[in-house]
């Protein structure tokens, strides 16, 4: 069976979790191989390992750091050279799209990005127009090249061979052509990934810059916080947390829009989310037309006593 | 310095887009216009000429049907020099790496020392495109910018990713893109639209650009698309006024009923 290259997503050497669902995509395609940029920790060996890798390609990344994407898209070119593998899969983030952008160019390769669910063949499957269509869809020339969306699959551990290979390549003075001159880490929410969550709860325009009440109820049911495009503009929360079309698109388990009236924009953001809820004041809001369950009301009082609902069945 | 921003003809997002029989996006029959998130690469190069100084030329490149025509004039009355067009039927159905080789081709025949894009599209949203000009015209692509600056021979983007907030460099000649966060667009002023009347919008075919019609277009596509399916609309669900922290005690109820809690 054909390999199946999975470029590892890793902080300073943690894998992250879309890195495991990769690797469990992969095992629909054939025999993944990760690909890990940087040294290789015992820790990240053995996460890449229960979760399927085959083979683990490690490259030195001594000669590459601090230089933007374009060395990692030559790295995986040539691999892609040396391993003709089924496929190259690569989480959808911004670097993630640089990458397999490069790489298609550079392997004459068909890419597809945001892909919300990957079978073999490879067939894809994208969420497009603000969601309102699915699309699926092939790479019918060279190395299938796909950026994948969090939460695409849910992580299977499976022990691989987790055989380490190391491979030196050479990178080219062209791809060391943008710096990363400073890197300042997001500072810890303690709440989960806004992508990665199985539950957000997100505040807008309703809250009138008083987030607590979102704060308060994610915190009760272990989810993220997110904000609408309005709560942003405004200067309530950070944009890293917005949810919309220029933001974060999130597709969790449980998504709760509280004072978000619905545009388009955010929908665009949140409609693939499998259970929907909204507190809003205003019955005729459109996104009471997305919700299971909608209650018309003021945020301000539902939300903290909802709060302590969940608290209170937690024990 | 030479300045140009690419911009794509796309389906008013507001409006009812959906795809034809082979697949292809509806260009016809919904309403076309400059793609909102490209307002921001325009708006980006107008302030870099503001800064620069007037031997700054800003130039809005489009590749698309002949509507296109309508977004590249919409970018004129912001405030740009002059637009090209390059417009053939072959072109049609071309995916990202098609329309990246028709952009590249047009730009090695220009002078330029910086090109803009936009984020993403609102269409095909894919966001890969500033970084396939950057690899087939062999210079740094610097992408999702939050905020650009350009000095001394270098342009500078912060980039605000999922883990940290990076501040990037490199030396121009380069291609970035700017997110909706690197300044509101500004409204095509009265004067604007009057002067946009007398810019020059050059129009290529294929055939000026040395590119092949069999390179490009649906058939020559790398990707193709299977199916398309209009997401069946949510069923309605309960709605509940909330009297006295009714709403609060019915929700609780629900989020338990789905395990939720």
């Amino acid at each position: 069976m054909a390999e199946v290259l999975v470029l590892v997503d890793h902080v300073d050497g943690a894998v992250r979790k879309t890195t495991h669902e990769l690797l469990t995509i992969a095992r629909r395609l054939g025999e993944p191989s990760a690909v890990f940029i940087g040294s290789l920790s015992d820790d990240a060996a053995a996460s890449l390992k229960s979760n399927g890798a085959e083979k683990i390609y490690t490259v030195d990344d001594a000669d590459i750091k601090g230089f933007l994407v374009a060395p990692k898209a030559e790295v995986l070119a040539q691999l892609v050279g040396s391993a003709s593998p089924a496929a190259v899969l690569i989480s959808a983030s911004v670097e993630g799209k640089e990458i397999a952008g490069r790489l298609a160019v550079k392997t004459d390769s068909g890419v597809i990005t945001d892909a919300v669910d990957v079978q073999a063949g490879p067939v894809t499957t994208q969420s497009v127009f603000a969601g309102n269509y699915t699309v699926t869809a092939k790479v019918t020339k060279g190395t299938p090249i796909i950026a994948v969306k969090p939460n695409a699959a849910a992580p299977e551990a499976v022990e691989g061979a987790g055989a380490v290979e190391a491979v030196s390549v050479s990178v080219s003075a062209a791809a060391k052509s943008a710096t990363v001159t400073s890197s300042e880490p997001k500072a810890a929410s303690g709440r989960p990934e806004l992508t990665e969550a199985a539950t957000v709860v997100a505040g807008g325009r309703g809250t009138g810059g008083d987030f607590s009440a979102v704060e308060g109820l994610a915190d009760s049911l272990g989810a993220a916080v997110g904000a609408s495009r309005a709560a942003v503009d405004s200067g309530w929360y950070p944009h890293a947390f917005q949810i919309g079309q220029t933001g974060k698109v999130v597709s969790p388990q449980l998504y709760i829009a509280a004072g978000i009236s619905g545009a388009i924009q955010h929908r665009a953001g949140m409609q693939t989310s499998k259970t929907i809820v909204a507190v809003n004041k205003d019955e005729e809001a459109p996104i009471f037309e997305l919700v299971d369950f909608g209650v018309v009301g003021d945020l301000h009082a539902v939300l903290p006593a909802v709060t302590s609902e969940v608290n209170t069945r937690k024990g | 310095m030479n300045i140009v921003v690419c911009v794509k003809y796309v389906p008013d997002a507001s409006a009812d887009r959906r795809f034809e029989a082979d697949n292809t996006v509806d260009r016809v029959g919904v309403d076309g216009l400059l793609s909102e998130l490209d307002e921001y690469a325009v708006e980006q190069a107008l302030q870099l000429k503001e800064k620069l100084g007037d031997d700054t030329q800003v130039t809005v490149l489009s590749v698309g049907p002949d509507g296109a025509g309508d977004a590249i004039r919409k970018a004129l009355q912001m405030g740009a020099d002059k637009g090209v067009h390059v417009v053939d039927d072959a072109i049609a159905g071309s995916d990202a790496l098609g329309t990246s080789l028709v952009l590249a081709e047009a730009l090695k025949r220009a002078t330029w020392d910086l090109v803009i894009c936009g984020m993403t599209s609102t269409d095909g949203a894919m966001g890969v495109l500033p970084a396939m000009l950057g690899e087939r015209l062999g210079v740094p692509a610097l992408t999702f910018g939050s905020s650009l600056t350009v000095e001394g021979g270098k342009a500078t983007i912060r980039r605000d990713g999922d883990v940290a907030t990076e501040t990037i460099e490199a030396s121009l000649p380069a291609v970035v893109s700017v997110t909706d966060q690197s300044g509101e667009a500004r409204y095509p002023s009265f004067k604007g639209i009057m002067a946009a009347k007398k810019k020059d919008v050059l129009t290529f075919s294929l055939g000026d650009l040395g590119v092949s019609a069999d390179q490009v277009g649906l058939s020559a596509s790398w990707t193709a698309v299977e199916g398309t399916e209009a997401r069946p609309p949510r069923t309605a669900g309960e709605i509940v006024k909330d009297e006295d922290g009714s709403g609060a005690k019915a929700l609780a109820e629900f989020l338990a009923s789905k395990k939720f809690i």
